[in-house]
């Protein structure tokens, strides 16, 4: 087979096994439908005071879809990419012709294909809590999800080499990302978040593409491609992608 | 050839013909595991020079991986995956692939082609991961410690896996530490111990037993006799003619031979203490 087609094949086969795995369906796809039922039943009737005045549901759509694209790219890939190395799976596979590009490549490719899934299941779902979906926006929407979704796979990939066994995989990619959800105006919206709290997540790359994403996705703002904000994103997707090629390993680091 | 800083073995000769079974065997901790590494290519060493199918494995390429299979001490498999579905994912790696329905035959999982590996027991998926390595159907395949925690019976199906490389014209190069394994599956064995190499041969010739000293032991006086002789029948003869004349039976006489596991034992306790090679 040629790359490409090696690259289609292994995709084929990472499909497979990510909608075969609980772990991967509940927490990728289920968790945040759950996440953005639960607000917008809580919070519905109510207004956001963001972008003069939005319904809590307008702004959760664009919120959940962020952490789904961030949970399909960064989240899935840490987890599976540490579970299959301790298990000597990456070791087997390095062992065979297979360039390793390849392999990474298909891995990406199904995230990125998990995270479009999200992206038309959680609008559907907005749609019926009368989020609606911003059709005109679609090029920006798509553009920001890309840039989003290829960096936070470089940092996912770049953050395996920290993770030193299967068991501390969930701790660690849960510590970091759970606060930052918080921090970034994600669950909470960010007009009832202190200015030092945005402040300090907008360190962080979680907070521009959430705002990049938010400005994608809902019409009431300025321009619909946030490009300071996705310029960000993409450099943390550059470092992470740099720390990746110098520190990834195919072999386990335990047994 | 050495990782860190301690050496983890040092002038290790190897030669392995085409078409044979070649048994590397050594306690653990002797130094298999990092060999057999250098050999597929996974590890750098410090020192030497190796050859595999003609080329070095530190430089080898896509065209060399074609040409070899391996089989890691402990690799699991993908759990969500179907044994058939695992082996056509690895057929897509190569250019020539053996027939995935081939392939199950020859590892005996035709009735669970269709099964997950996770619905797998511990022996059959380690004959899928044998599997895995045979899908490009290559010239030189590695097994490292295949049948380690195998049941007897598990063990059993794994050596006539094995043994049923060998009639494809299959060279193999199997890492144990178990003495029995290498004596049922191959032609020629080498021990290491300690990162050395200690013994090689056949196994018939490092099984021999003729070679071993010989135990005889009897009670005298009350008091248990033991004798160790590489004679063992002129010994025995004048043990029991000097009985015969005194009129003191040897009671309890016993005469072992060594065994297989004591050579085994012995050669790398030997290396352990840091004796001799």
């Amino acid at each position: 087979m040629t790359g490409l087609a090696l690259v289609g094949h292994q995709f084929r086969y990472d499909q497979k096994a990510f909608w075969r795995n609980p772990a991967s369906v509940f927490f990728t796809v289920m968790f945040p439908v759950i996440l953005f039922l639960i607000l917008a039943v809580v919070f519905s009737g109510e207004d956001v005071d963001v972008r003069g005045g939005i319904e809590a549901t307008t702004y959760y759509v664009p919120a959940i879809m962020s952490l789904a694209i961030i949970s399909a790219t960064m989240q899935t890939l840490a987890m599976t990419l540490v579970i299959a190395r301790e298990d000597g799976r990456l070791k087997r596979g390095r062992g065979t012709p297979m360039p390793p590009w390849v392999f990474i490549a298909g891995r990406v490719g199904n995230s990125i294909v998990v995270a479009l899934m999200m992206l038309v299941l959680l609008a559907a779902i907005g749609a019926l809590f009368g989020a609606d979906v911003p059709w005109d926006r679609l090029p920006a929407i798509l553009l920001t999800l890309v840039i989003g979704a290829a960096s936070f796979c470089c940092l996912g990939i770049a953050l395996t080499a920290a993770i030193p066994s299967q068991d501390a995989a969930a701790a660690i990619v849960n510590a970091m990302l759970l606060p930052l959800y918080f921090l970034s105006g994600v669950f909470i919206p960010e007009d009832q978040l202190p200015d030092g709290v945005i402040a300090f997540a907008d360190l962080f790359p979680v907070r521009h593409f959430f705002d990049a994403f938010f400005d994608a996705y809902v019409p009431a703002g300025g321009s619909a491609v946030s490009w300071d904000n996705l310029a960000i994103v993409a450099l943390w997707g550059v470092a992470g992608l740099l720390l990746a090629i110098r520190y990834f390993r195919w072999t386990p680091k335990t047994g | 050839m050495s990782y860190g800083a301690t050496e983890a073995v040092r002038g290790i000769d190897l030669e392995v013909d085409r078409g044979e079974i070649f048994a590397f065997l050594g306690p653990n901790g002797a130094g298999k595991t990092t060999t057999v590494e250098i050999l597929e290519g996974y590890r750098r060493r410090t020192g030497g020079e190796v050859k595999v199918l003609g080329e070095d494995p530190e430089r080898a390429g896509r065209d060399w991986r074609e040409r070899i299979g391996i089989v890691l001490q402990s690799g699991r498999l993908d759990p969500y995956l179907t044994v058939r579905e695992s082996l056509d994912l690895y057929a897509g790696y190569f250019r020539k692939p053996r027939p995935t329905e081939d392939v199950i035959a020859l590892i005996g999982l035709e009735g669970k082609a269709d099964e997950r590996a996770s619905r797998l027991s511990g022996g059959q998926q380690r004959r899928l991961d044998v599997g895995m390595a045979l899908v490009g159907d290559p010239e030189l395949l590695f097994l490292d410690e295949p049948t380690t925690g195998f049941d007897p019976s598990a063990r059993r199906q794994a050596w006539d896996v094995i043994a049923g490389l060998r009639d494809l014209g299959k060279t193999v190069f199997l890492t144990t530490h178990y003495m029995d394994e290498a004596q049922r599956l191959a032609n020629r064995v080498t021990i290491i111990a300690a990162g050395r190499v200690v013994a090689r041969g056949t196994p018939q010739d490092l099984g021999d037993r003729e070679s071993g000293e010989t135990t005889i032991r009897y009670r005298a006086g009350g008091q248990e006799v033991v004798v160790q002789t590489m004679t063992p029948v002129e010994t025995l003869h004048e043990l029991t003619t000097k009985a015969l004349a005194d009129g003191e039976p040897l009671e309890g006489l016993e005469v072992t031979r060594p065994s297989l596991e004591d050579v085994y034992l012995e050669l790398t306790a030997e290396a352990a203490d840091g004796g001799a090679e």
